[in-house]
């Protein structure tokens, strides 16, 4: 595949993995953001490739992920609510809620669909005029401008059946929540490469200058992630700290003008709770005033008392990088993906469904059999 | 391969009706007429012509008996449908135990409102599935339940047939050493599904790879006997979750190279596409085998010569390392796990 095979190249990897190995000369910890950038390393085997000095830990960018359990709660109340339609991208359906998760009031009879796109929502409502329709917009800023867009199309469309519960999350406050944790260890970021595609690099030059921390743009095949762990270790070799941009092929530093203005029509910044990290101040998108008719919270006067995250599930600590999977008590044992504890356990992007499919159970990290 | 000219190959008959109805279930007059209008004269053979309630034969020798229920969305999908699906489908359970189906039985649920027309294209796909396989449906059942209360049409077979007597195939067998090897690309009768799946249509020309491996399978096993150690057709759960049963079964190491992984281009863009792994997607006119060390190259020789395999491939190796993972070294030459697959692969978020 044009585009994917050249960034999966066995020569290039090991080019990158030789020059890593020949400038690293002291320990550095590493944090990828985005959860398709974990998988791809421990899908990948690239953990066990790298040297021992670099330890990698896995970032809070797996929207699944991040969805406090008071949100899947409200999804849950809207889904059993008679003549509604709940639509959700798929991975959200297994992810626990304080009592059950989608995928079983799905089972219990509830109208619960998987969509690919908030368009084919507006489509469903537009269809069934005689049902409420609404879409749960989870993620980070690579989805609000679809989500946002389909309130767009469906106010352009007059309806009256259609709404979103929104609960988008917002990458560059919960890096500064995780520089400015007093145990954090990270000395240099990976940011995510699509997140940047959409909001470009403007918002992460502050972030360098005020923790002097090098973060690298970079996105998800093994040449990608290794060639912006080079960058990211040279700057730190070196002592120095800036903003680069290994995903150039995607990521232009003004991102996209139009999806950037997309999203601006049809939020508001707010406060957001993220699960495992707590409230963080401006990290997250919620419908803004001009269009709250199309705000599910609004329209069904939801006030469901807050609910708690399972104690037993250390997904906070993870995703500052504080702790990895396998140092969970209950990683494999009590949480496992059919009955996960926590969303990273679910998730196709959660670092501990990642550990668990692809690493070696018997060894603390993975290891090669070769 | 189904190219089905209902006007010109097999006229649909005249029926009473444009859709099947609840009274086509119903045992009665209804039901008779559309047997008798057509059911039978498609279908026709000395057993099932007989119209009992079931077939009566004489059969001598070991048997294999296998049923599975067919229950595919949308039950027209590039390629095929749901009919040559649930004859191949239990056909190919057959081989896959080293035997040659002979007789299968026909079970239909039918959602009302189903057309004639399409009740006529399900009917005819499941005749000339029979007779490529060279198989007789010998007993039926139709039964009718009300709208909303299935998707169109749900199909059970069941068949039977002999064990051919070099066959030895049991996961006991199998050795480390031993070669595993797949019949052809993977993933591709999941993708084809995919990609008409409602919400996720996408444009492709990728067609299911659905058909019988009987006659494949069993000149296989007339030829290499002993040496093959174990065949299963890895449907549901793919490659990696047949893969797993056997590691967890044998306790032996089961290690794949991803770069032998026989993925047909258009399908491995459709999975990068939906974020799905290729390993745990659906197969239909596949299998997979464990074949001796000794004979695994002459084995799969044979099998590239043969129409189903053209596309065959020695995928990994059993090893006494690792015993009771499946292990796979990546493109980049790094080392994971397979584990089973965890419910059904969902599509991905972003």
């Amino acid at each position: 595949m044009k585009y994917l095979s050249e960034y999966r190249d066995p020569e290039m990897v090991e080019v990158f993995i030789r020059e890593i190995h020949r400038i690293t000369t002291r320990p550095w910890t590493l944090m990828e953001i985005c959860g398709g950038q974990t998988h791809s390393l421990v899908k990948n085997g690239i953990l066990d490739m790298l040297p021992k000095e670099i330890n990698m830990v896995h970032g809070p960018g797996c929207p699944v992920c991040v969805t406090s359990i008071s949100v899947i709660d409200e999804a849950i109340h809207l889904a059993k609510q008679p003549g509604t339609v709940l639509c959700s991208f798929g991975d959200m359906l297994r992810v626990p809620g304080s009592a059950k998760s989608l995928l079983e009031v799905k089972a219990e009879g509830a109208d619960v669909r998987i969509l690919y796109s908030p368009l084919e929502a507006v489509q469903l409502a537009k269809d069934n005029p005689g049902k409420q329709v609404v879409f749960f917009a989870v993620g980070f800023e690579t989805t609000a401008p679809a989500n946002a867009l389909s309130v767009i199309q469906a106010d352009h469309l007059r309806l009256n059946n259609y709404s979103i519960l929104a609960s988008h999350v917002l990458v560059p406050p919960a890096m500064e929540a995780i520089l400015g944790d007093e145990e954090n260890r990270i000395d240099a970021f990976l940011a995510a490469g699509h997140v940047c595609t959409i909001m470009g690099m403007e918002e992460y030059y502050p972030i360098v200058e005020k923790y002097k921390c090098p973060i690298v743009v970079t996105g998800f095949e093994p040449v990608d992630l290794l060639q912006g762990i080079l960058m990211a270790v040279q700057q730190l070799e070196a002592g120095i700290y800036k903003l680069e941009n290994q995903y150039s092929r995607s990521v232009q530093r003004e991102g996209n003008k139009m999806a950037i203005e997309t999203i601006a029509e049809v939020f508001d910044v707010g406060d957001r709770a993220w699960r495992g990290l707590g409230n963080i101040p401006q990290s997250g998108y919620e419908v803004n005033e001009r269009y709250r008719k199309y705000n599910a919270r609004v329209k069904f006067n939801l006030d469901l008392p807050a609910a708690e995250e399972n104690k037993d599930c250390i997904s906070g600590d993870i995703m500052k990088g504080l702790k990895k999977p396998r140092q969970c008590p209950n990683f494999g044992t009590r949480c496992v993906p059919e009955h996960p504890l926590g969303a990273p356990m679910v998730s196709s992007e959660g670092a501990c469904a990642a550990y668990f499919h692809y690493s070696h159970s018997s060894a603390q990290e993975p290891v090669s059999v070769s | 391969m189904n190219a089905v000219n209902i006007s010109l190959q097999c006229p649909m008959p005249k029926f009473d009706f444009d859709v099947i109805t609840m009274g086509h279930g119903s045992g009665g007059l209804l039901t008779h007429r559309l047997l008798q209008s057509g059911v039978f004269d498609l279908l026709s053979n000395d057993l099932l012509n007989q119209q009992h309630d079931g077939a009566s034969f004489h059969l001598n020798g070991n048997l294999a008996f296998s049923t599975d229920s067919y229950v595919v969305s949308p039950v027209f999908f590039p390629g095929g449908n749901i009919g040559d699906l649930a004859v191949n489908g239990t056909v190919n359970d057959l081989a896959m135990c080293g035997a040659k189906a002979k007789y299968l039985s026909l079970g239909f649920i039918i959602e009302e409102g189903l057309t004639m027309a399409e009740f006529w294209k399900v009917l005819v796909s499941i005749k000339e599935a029979a007779a490529k396989a060279d198989v007789k449906i010998v007993t039926g059942d139709t039964k009718v339940v009300e709208r909303g209360k299935g998707d169109k049409i749900f199909i059970n077979t069941s068949g039977i047939g002999y064990i051919h007597p070099k066959a030895a195939i049991h996961h006991g067998n199998i050795r480390s050493g031993d070669k595993i090897i797949v019949s052809g690309n993977i993933a591709t009768h999941g993708m084809a599904i995919m990609s008409v799946r409602q919400g996720l249509e996408f444009e492709t020309d990728i067609e299911t790879d659905s058909t019988n491996l009987n006659h494949t399978v069993l000149a296989l096993i007339e030829e290499f006997g002993n040496d093959i150690k174990f065949m299963r057709d890895p449907t549901r759960g793919g490659v990696a979750s047949v893969l797993n049963e056997i590691a967890e079964l044998t306790q032996l190491g089961y290690h794949l190279d991803q770069n032998a992984l026989p993925v047909d281009d258009r399908v491995d863009a459709a999975c990068e596409m939906l974020g799905l792994d290729p390993l745990y997607v659906a197969n239909e006119g596949l299998f997979m085998a464990v074949v001796s060390k000794a004979s695994a190259d002459h084995f799969l020789a044979t099998l590239k010569k043969d129409i189903n395999g053209t596309n065959a491939c020695i995928i990994g190796e059993v090893s006494d390392q690792y015993p009771g993972k499946v292990t796979m070294r990546s493109r980049i030459g790094g080392t994971r796990i397979v584990s089973y697959l965890t419910g059904e692969q969902l599509p991905r978020i972003c």
